[in-house]
């Protein structure tokens, strides 16, 4: 459960202060599918970033799972991004030495989990990714869409509450696109909360709930 | 996160940039191999002059006619007083100090030998039958100076190598009476050739009784005297009581200098040793710059991999991790540079001690041991400040690859 109250975010620009977010209130529940639209400029990724904890909102307040993140100290946060949320890049940001399957151990790596089960986990994600011949491949043997499905396996390898994904589909071909929003879609389905931020309009026509942003406000909130 | 998996990470990255990682591999095992060499060498040339020193005898010590003393214009002076000699009789005074094993007075000369049509000029060296083992000469035939009394001048004489190749060439010396200024002596041993020897070339001497040698040479006084003590605590006994004896007998003017062997070799030591030390701070600073070079290339990995940055950051890397994965990078690298720099340093070293079998190049184990630390420890500290820095970097900024 997602819940941000008064949330405001400033950027500095030179002498300008730029209202990225202005007064955000916004309660997403556990297991929902959001689409988040917008023209650029307009804070979703923002709003996307701050819900993920990669960025700080000015002011307001923001809980996760009932626990504020405002007050956290920066290992509190980097904590709960390791438990509670899991991302997907436009850019995949795979590491390009790194095989697949130790792209997808990445964040288990970093919560020190035993090497053992890490493997065991893996294993199980590759194979309900259908990756499992291309789990000792480096990303540049990998198709695009190959490539976004081994992101998803690294986001939600660790079992997060939330799942983040900023414009899943940009880099890839309309075939791809939609194989990676069917598996982001299944795993919604599977009670994982999906937030997805585009400016694809029949990608956000998918989703049962639908946020339109304009210049920092949400400017609509359409449940279908 | 597990040790093991921060190291494999480290090595993972530093295999990937190739180039980088070989560039400072490099600069940190030229820096940590030339600290061991240029020890080594400061090293070598200490124990060279150690080991030149011992070859005399440690527990030596040397009685000179003379004193170096500043004094302002005094009785002396004003009379022309010349130091008076020191004599047979001197030696033979010193000799009665129960803590001296050996003793050798010895005299100095120059002389004119010959044997048939050859001639030669050599060395001329009285002295007594202590002499050989006071100074760990070895002979190569025949035997050295009778154990005699020493005012007796028996004509006999043991030469050099250089002197018996010379002048005898390849006829048989011993036994032959060698002809030194107007009288002779017959050949009773042959010295071995020494290996090294410092101030006088024992191939090119004759060594003869010392009472033979004052008269030939027309002069009692002695060149020094020689005492070796039986024991190491008993050295300071022996130079006071020489010291005294000398001054009573010389109606209690104190004309001689009274050194041990060991004053000069420990003066020799400090020396070295404070060589070998500032070469091997002078080599450090190589290290120091291998080091700035380390903090160079990783503060340029570390905007090489923001994104990479960015998204470990995104996956829940806190950091405290960043850092440790950062400098466990640098570490690696400092390890296997100074790893790969601790060979060639061995290695180095071997080929000086095969290139000059003479100097006993062994690199100091504080060296070996300062070098591998100052590596790693400036790789740590040289890459705290790239580490900091992309700990720090924003995570949203980074992912964008800013």
């Amino acid at each position: 459960m997602i819940r941000l109250e008064q949330i405001h975010r400033d950027f500095q620009v030179g002498d300008q202060t730029v209202h990225a977010l202005d007064d955000i209130n916004l309660k997403i529940s556990q297991g929902e599918y959001v689409s988040v639209m917008g023209p650029s400029g307009s804070g979703k990724s923002t709003l996307l970033n701050i819900i993920g904890i990669l960025d700080h909102a000015t002011s307001g307040r923001y809980y996760l799972d009932e626990q504020n993140v405002t007050d956290m100290d920066e290992q509190a946060e980097s904590i709960a991004r390791n438990r509670h949320i899991g991302f997907v890049f436009q850019a995949f940001h795979l590491i390009p030495r790194l095989t697949a399957a130790q792209n997808i151990e990445l964040p288990l790596v970093l919560a020190g989990t035993e090497p053992a089960l890490r493997q065991q986990m893996v294993a199980q994600a590759l194979k309900s990714l259908s990756l499992e011949d291309r789990a000792h491949h480096t990303p540049d043997q990998l198709s695009g869409g190959q490539r976004q499905r081994v992101a998803i396996a690294r986001a939600t390898i660790t079992e997060p509450s939330v799942l983040l994904a900023d414009e899943p589909t940009g880099n890839l071909d309309r075939q791809s696109g939609n194989e990676v929003i069917e598996t982001l879609e299944a795993l919604n389905r599977k009670g994982i909360t999906l937030i997805v931020v585009t400016h694809d309009k029949s990608l956000g026509d998918r989703s049962l709930r639908s946020l339109a942003m304009v210049d920092g406000r949400i400017v609509s909130d359409d449940s279908v | 996160m597990i040790s093991s998996d921060i190291i494999f990470y480290g090595w993972h990255s530093l295999r990937s940039y190739r180039s980088r990682s070989l560039l400072m591999l490099i600069a940190m095992s030229i820096s940590v191999a030339s600290v061991m060499l240029l020890t080594a060498l400061g090293e070598g040339a200490r124990r060279y002059v150690h080991d030149e020193f011992a070859s005399l005898g440690t527990n030596l010590v040397i009685v000179l006619p003379g004193k170096n003393e500043t004094s302002g214009t005094g009785l002396n002076t004003m009379m022309g007083a010349t130091p008076r000699d020191l004599t047979l009789d001197d030696a033979r005074a010193l000799a009665r100090h129960s803590a001296i094993n050996r003793i050798a007075p010895i005299n100095v000369g120059s002389v004119e030998a010959s044997w048939q049509s050859r001639k030669r000029e050599v060395t001329l060296l009285g002295s007594t039958s202590d002499l050989l083992e006071l100074r760990h000469w070895k002979l190569a035939a025949g035997q050295f100076l009778p154990e005699m009394d020493w005012e007796r001048a028996t004509p006999v004489c043991v030469i050099g190598k250089k002197v018996r190749d010379e002048i005898f060439g390849a006829h048989a010396a011993l036994g032959q009476w060698l002809r030194l200024g107007q009288n002779r002596y017959r050949v009773i041993g042959i010295m071995a050739s020494e290996g090294r020897t410092i101030g006088l070339d024992v191939e090119e001497t004759v060594i003869i009784p010392v009472a033979s040698a004052q008269s030939l040479l027309n002069t009692p006084s002695l060149f020094r005297i020689l005492i070796e003590s039986k024991r190491r605590d008993s050295m300071q006994s022996v130079i006071d009581f020489a010291t005294a004896t000398i001054r009573e007998r010389h109606y209690g003017e104190e004309d001689v200098t009274v050194i041990t062997q060991d004053a000069v070799l420990q003066t020799f030591d400090k020396i070295l040793s404070t060589l070998t030390y500032a070469v091997g701070g002078i080599a450090a600073i190589s290290l120091l710059v291998a080091g700035i070079l380390i903090m160079n290339v990783m503060l340029v990995a570390v905007s090489q991999r923001t994104a990479e940055i960015g998204l470990l950051k995104a996956l829940g890397a806190s950091r405290r991790q960043i850092i440790r994965l950062i400098l466990t990078e640098a570490l690696l690298l400092a390890l296997i540079g100074a790893a790969a720099g601790f060979v060639i340093g061995i290695a180095g070293s071997w080929g000086i001690r095969l290139a000059f079998p003479d100097l006993q190049a062994y690199p100091p184990v504080w060296a070996m041991l300062a070098s591998i630390l100052v590596a790693l420890v400036t790789g740590l500290l040289f890459s705290l400040l790239p580490a900091r820095k992309a700990a720090r970097l924003d995570p949203v900024l980074a992912l964008q690859g800013h």
